[in-house]
């Protein structure tokens, strides 16, 4: 098991002893990134891409690095990496720049019914606009998509595939190597929102060999505001911008103006400069322990915590997929996810309580929400025993 | 562990586990839905109404312990009332939920006076006020807390 708490200031200025359990939400920041962030406000905090002086050239390597760290990281050519606010932003520049564009009345988006809402309502609006039809893969009791009958699904007129590579109710790790091969058989673009998964296990773009991949900074230790849209460069190149100002542009004339080269076309104004060399830090952190040791790390505390939560009477856990990452949603009879969340508060440990950003999911489950425990890098197994225990507590003074 | 107790008084806990006028009303003068959609609470409130006297006022959905808890004890200090002492105690405890102050005539509504204190609570023990108040102003469309 790692043992990476001591990396992470947070640990040392919580009053109680603190179990953060909502890593699907946003992480924690180790002390390099928070030392990255800062010495680039206080060291060299000139803009990018504009002025010839010593630290605008310094900013500039920074930012520009931090885009070769995220390429390196899913193994992915440097100029397929946009630089975004979020997945969410990522998703919508692709329904936006792509969608808009490419589809027509009658044409099928391909989603599931496990999305995120930041991989369904970009394309409601999308569809709303250009008279596309959404049509959703569904998923079985135990989490998974139900993939037995492909060919009702992916057809002649599907055109886009977006697809949650890990979901963040469930942890399910979906196929997306098949999806994206059956999206392609068909002659559909494929997207795989990889929130949940880029931070947890190795991802490899030529493995996967999606058309864009979305992911954000904040899941993985990074700072908020940061995310990464790849697309395949040929793709990005036939793409119109999705927002308009400066830095995306080459010559800009009263009436009219021609592109910068990809990714910059995609980056309009001034980027969130620090937020990126943020990641960048948080990159080499995850490098250095190892990805595969990470997952290694995650997979022993979700077993550990699976086993020890299946003990405590009247708790339900939703999903049971064979391949997952480390997250559990739950609830516990007759205790409402939100009085679970504010009891267990009272002990030191945080976990989500609510939708999940998932209300189709929650509909199909019968619930109006669930609790949800999430495991990361500074997670133990006695974070596991403490919720644990915690649990067993609230249910004995809830009356149960 | 006392700032727990604050928010969950052993009433509070007693009414989530035994709700009092939890039941459809089939003569109903009146009735509103509401509903909470950052916790999925949903409430369907019941009043009967007769000469400006509620004569009965009852409560049927699913929710977190503080609002099912406000629900209830709404329930039991309503039914007598005038309209207008109701809405007079719907402004009282929407002052108290928000600032703490407890006026002299709130009786066990005091109980939920802790909940100011949890800012992202406060939409909980305020939905079934909400929701009467709705009720007896005959808007029927549905009331959210968000």
């Amino acid at each position: 098991m790692l043992d990476v708490k001591k990396d992470f200031p947070i640990f040392n200025e919580q009053a109680k002893k603190f179990v953060y359990l909502d890593s699907s939400a946003t992480t924690l920041k180790p002390q390099t990134v928070i030392d990255s962030v800062a010495d680039y406000y206080s060291k060299y905090s000139a803009n990018v891409h504009r002025s010839i002086y010593t630290i605008s050239e310094k900013a500039t390597a920074a930012y520009e690095g931090s885009r070769s760290k995220a390429a390196k990281l899913i193994n992915a050519p440097t100029n397929s990496i946009v630089f975004t606010k979020g997945t969410t932003e990522s998703i919508n520049l692709v329904a936006y720049a792509w969608g808009r564009k490419n589809l027509r009345a009658g044409d099928e988006i391909l989603l599931t019914e496990m999305e995120h809402h930041s991989n369904l309502i970009p394309w409601q609006l999308c569809a709303k606009d250009t008279g596309a039809i959404l049509r959703f893969i569904p998923f079985n009791d135990d989490g998974t998509l139900d993939l037995s009958d492909p060919d009702q699904y992916f057809n002649s007129k599907t055109k886009l595939v977006s697809v949650i590579h890990q979901s963040n109710v469930f942890g399910t790790v979906n196929p997306v190597n098949d999806i994206v091969k059956k999206a392609h058989d068909v002659g559909a673009i494929a997207l795989v929102d990889a929130a949940q998964s880029v931070p947890h296990q190795p991802v490899d773009i030529t493995d996967i060999d999606c058309d864009f991949l979305a992911f954000s900074g904040h899941k993985m230790l990074g700072p908020t505001g940061i995310g990464v849209l790849y697309g395949k460069p040929e793709l990005l190149e036939k793409m119109d911008p999705f927002l308009g100002g400066g830095e995306m542009i080459r010559i800009v004339s009263l009436s009219d103006s021609t592109w910068n080269d990809i990714p910059w076309k995609f980056e309009a104004g001034t980027p969130n400069i620090a937020q990126a060399i943020g990641l960048g830090a948080a990159i080499d952190y995850i490098n250095e322990i190892g990805m595969d040791a990470i997952h290694k790390h995650d997979q022993e505390l979700l077993k550990y915590a699976l086993e020890k939560m299946r003990e405590i009477p009247n708790v339900t856990v939703y999903g049971s997929a064979d391949e997952r990452g480390a997250v559990i949603s739950f609830n516990v009879e007759n205790i409402h996810p939100h009085d679970l969340s504010q009891l267990l508060d009272y002990d030191g440990i945080a976990i989500r309580a609510g939708h999940h950003c998932a209300q189709p999911i929650m509909k199909k489950l019968g619930v109006s929400a669930t609790g949800r425990a999430s495991f990361y890098v500074y997670n133990s197994k006695e974070d596991v025993d403490r919720l644990c225990e915690s649990l067993v507590k609230t249910v004995k003074f809830m009356g149960g | 562990m006392d700032n727990l107790k604050e928010l969950y008084q052993q009433m509070i806990l007693d009414h989530n586990q035994n709700p009092q006028n939890f039941r459809e009303m089939e003569n109903a003068t009146s009735k509103a839905e509401g509903h909470n959609p950052l916790c999925g609470d949903e409430i369907t409130l019941f009043l009967h109404v007769e000469n400006e006297i509620i004569t009965d006022v009852s409560f049927q959905g699913s929710g977190c312990a503080i609002s099912k808890a406000s629900a209830s004890i709404m329930t039991t200090l309503l039914i007598g009332k005038s309209v207008k002492m109701a809405e007079s105690l719907f402004n009282k405890f929407h002052t108290m939920i928000t600032t703490g102050e407890i006026s002299e005539d709130m009786g066990k509504l005091a109980v939920l006076a802790g909940v100011y204190k949890f800012p992202s609570r406060v939409k909980c023990a305020v939905l079934s006020w909400h929701t009467m108040n709705n009720a007896l102003h005959g808007e029927t469309s549905l009331t959210t807390t968000e």
